[in-house]
């Protein structure tokens, strides 16, 4: 019977590890119904991108208050987790603070202090960011793509860290030999106090409870991640690395245009070439993309990273003069098709059935896309190289190349360029009259 | 004064059998909007005055294709992409200079993957080169003092990572750069960008070239700077919309640069 926590330890840890990397199969093979686009070009730029952008934070401390408060959770977080090593090992053996058996008291003292005060940090973080989120009421976090879920799923993350961390505190607190060594309890020991009075044995039981629920609660917030904004905390890492090296300003020329462009100004093309015998007529590529499989999987990637924090919104000058586009409702919706088109072919045997849906007008209307003015100010805000205008732009493509949906004013636009080589209806033999004026 | 200036074509050049030093893109808002004529001219002025050997391809230059890649049509963007490319590498061109920094952009960065590359400068750049070999010399005179402010161009901040090619020349004038609120990467649009300037912005609260110039006017400058002539048209209706025009002139770096010389 003495086994009995460890076997049960194991079981919660087989079970929620595997649940967690089931969900990850999952998530892989959403990205991958995204149109391949190979990227394994200048490989240490992109890891230093990763290590300066994602592990060293770079871009998050350009706003200093909520750059500096997300560090501190940031380091806490992946800090703190070496402690969970601790307790993994502790469970499965039924060890007490194996860490303590291991290094001696002093150095074990200066981790579990460490992991204190960091604990204490991630606190006083986490709650100004709920006052930010809830009480102050900044503008980013009040747009209409973050009502209901959205808004739920950034308090329920901070609810899981204050009760982790506040377990954490407990569990030390409450623990009667570790606070007789009396080393690295340095927030610990002010919390003894609130138990005093409590027996020996009560004060086990809490310490106990508060161990287990630690635990179990790091493993349901493991497995929370793939249904919540907070993927960001581990997609933030691939999501640099393979972010855009190119200057922002270069559009990728699509390829299948460019094979009809190059057929078309061929001197030597035979318009009336009948396609050879025996081989399938090729069917041209679908220009651009009006639903998520038409996307890049870079583009999904992106869309899997966000974690909605709105710095994007905040800087498009289109959403900042009222108008219905917001770059980080195009990440929302792009992630939302996905994982539908994703439980489409759970639900139908590892096949997309046709729902009737898309991306492209059930979720991202023409309205959204038509305010862009390409300034990049979003891509140029994003702290995880995450790019909405690639998304903007290749739906553009579509409505453009293949609905002839443009307004019209553009339409004429474009009459002048090709009538006349220019977006206004002048005469390109013109071109030279300025010299004389 | 026109009279004065030299503009040679590259088909002149071809026929002396002789290649320019760098050929002037001049551009669709160049040639044809009154507005940025003025630009073009003041820019010609300055490399006349820098003795530039330059040439301009005139009527056989056709739009970049930026506004309609910016709105979609990747097949017209090509298709102008690819009579350019065959015009610019018929008389083997090497080195282009431009004022539009969607020109810039575009010949830059997207022609090289349609067969077309070339060393792209805008004209910012250009003239700061000039400066620095001691081809064109610039005395403050005029702006001395003035408060000056830059409007960082999209496509060429952002979009390139140019912003202290154009400061530096403001810089040169002896004039007091001010710098607004949002500036370098974080510098607001003017709402021209992605074709808009060829459409109505959709339903909003404001313009976005009202805002930016708001912005801009909470700097307090005499003269808003520009380097693009679509940011020089929408900045121009914003200070107009605030009922400015006689406190704050809009102008380009060339201009600046060619009026401190009295061009």
């Amino acid at each position: 019977m003495n086994f009995l926590p460890n076997i049960l330890f194991a079981i919660l840890l087989i079970a929620g590890f595997g649940y967690f990397f089931r969900n990850v199969k999952k998530l892989i093979r959403n990205i991958k119904l995204g149109k391949n686009k190979t990227i394994n070009d200048n490989t240490s730029q992109r890891w230093k991108n990763m290590i300066n952008i994602a592990l060293g934070q770079s871009k998050m401390v350009r706003r200093p208050i909520a750059g500096f408060l997300h560090i501190v959770v940031y380091v806490g977080f992946i800090i703190i987790n070496i402690e969970v090593l601790e307790i993994i090992i502790d469970g499965l053996f039924g060890t007490h603070r194996i860490g303590l058996s291991v290094l001696n008291s002093s150095v074990y003292g200066f981790l579990i202090g460490t992991f204190e005060l960091l604990a204490v940090g991630v606190l006083i973080s986490v709650i100004v960011f709920w006052v930010r989120r809830n009480i102050i009421k900044l503008k980013r976090f009040l747009s209409s793509e973050m009502q209901g879920w959205p808004k739920s799923d950034g308090n329920i993350i901070l609810y899981f860290e204050v009760v982790l961390m506040c377990l954490f505190l407990i569990m030390n607190a409450t623990d009667t030999s570790f606070q007789a060594i009396d080393s690295g309890n340095i927030i610990s020991q002010y919390l003894v106090p609130l138990f005093n009075g409590f027996s020996e044995s009560a004060l086990h039981f809490i310490e106990r409870t508060a161990w287990w629920i630690h635990i179990v609660g790091i493993l349901i917030f493991l497995n929370y991640l793939y249904y919540s904004k907070h993927l960001h905390i581990l997609l933030a890492f691939p999501n640099t690395y393979y972010g855009n090296l190119n200057p922002k300003g270069q559009f990728d020329n699509n390829e299948a245009v460019t094979k009809e462009v190059m057929l078309m100004m061929d001197p030597n093309a035979d318009p009336f070439a009948a396609p050879v015998a025996g081989e399938d007529e090729e069917v041209p590529e679908k220009f651009g993309a009006s639903d998520v499989q038409d996307l890049s999987w870079v583009n999904l990637l992106n869309a899997y990273t966000c974690t909605e924090c709105g710095r994007c919104t905040s800087e498009c000058p289109a959403n900042q003069t009222g108008k219905k586009l917001s770059p980080r409702k195009i990440m929302m919706d792009t992630r939302d098709r996905l994982v539908e088109v994703g439980d489409n072919i759970d639900a139908n045997k590892g096949e997309f059935k046709d729902d009737g849906k898309q991306l492209l007008g059930d979720y991202i209307s023409k309205e959204e896309l038509w305010a862009c003015t390409s300034c990049n100010a979003c891509v140029e805000a994003c702290p995880v190289s995450i790019d909405p205008l690639s998304i903007i732009m290749e739906m553009r493509r579509y409505l453009v190349m293949e609905q002839s949906a443009a307004p019209v004013e553009l339409n004429n636009m474009m009459t002048n360029i090709e009538n006349n080589g220019a977006p206004w209806p002048y005469n390109q033999m013109d071109r030279l009259n300025w010299k004389d004026e | 004064m026109s009279d004065s200036l030299q503009v040679p074509t590259m088909a002149e050049f071809m026929a002396q059998g002789k290649q320019p030093e760098v050929v002037f893109w001049v551009g669709c808002a160049g040639s044809f909007d009154d507005r940025a004529k003025k630009i073009t001219k003041a820019f010609v002025k300055l490399l006349n005055k820098a003795k530039v050997e330059f040439a301009v391809l005139g009527t056989e230059e056709s739009c970049t294709g930026d506004p309609a890649k910016r709105s979609g049509n990747e097949f017209l963007f090509q298709m102008q992409a690819v009579t350019n490319i065959e015009v610019l590498n018929a008389y083997e061109v090497k080195k282009i200079v431009t004022a539009c920094p969607h020109c810039f952009n575009t010949i830059k960065n997207e022609y090289p993957g349609l067969g077309g590359t070339y060393e792209v400068m805008h004209h910012t750049q250009f003239l700061k080169t000039l400066l620095e070999d001691g081809r064109l010399t610039i005395e403050g005179g005029k702006f001395k003092g003035k408060r000056i402010t830059f409007h960082d161009p999209c496509y060429l901040g952002r979009a390139n990572n140019v912003y202290e090619a154009p400061r530096d020349l403001i810089k040169k004038l002896e004039a007091e750069l001010v710098e607004m609120k949002n500036c370098r990467r974080n510098g607001l649009c003017c709402g021209a960008g992605g074709a808009q300037m060829f459409k109505e912005p959709e339903k909003g609260d404001k313009d976005v070239n009202v805002m930016r110039t708001e912005e801009a006017l909470e700097a307090k400058p005499e003269i808003i700077a520009a380097g693009c002539p679509f940011c020089n048209t929408m900045m121009t209706d914003g200070v107009k919309a605030k009922e400015q025009e006689d406190n704050v002139e809009v102008m380009d770096i060339a201009e600046l640069i060619a009026n401190a010389q009295d061009l």
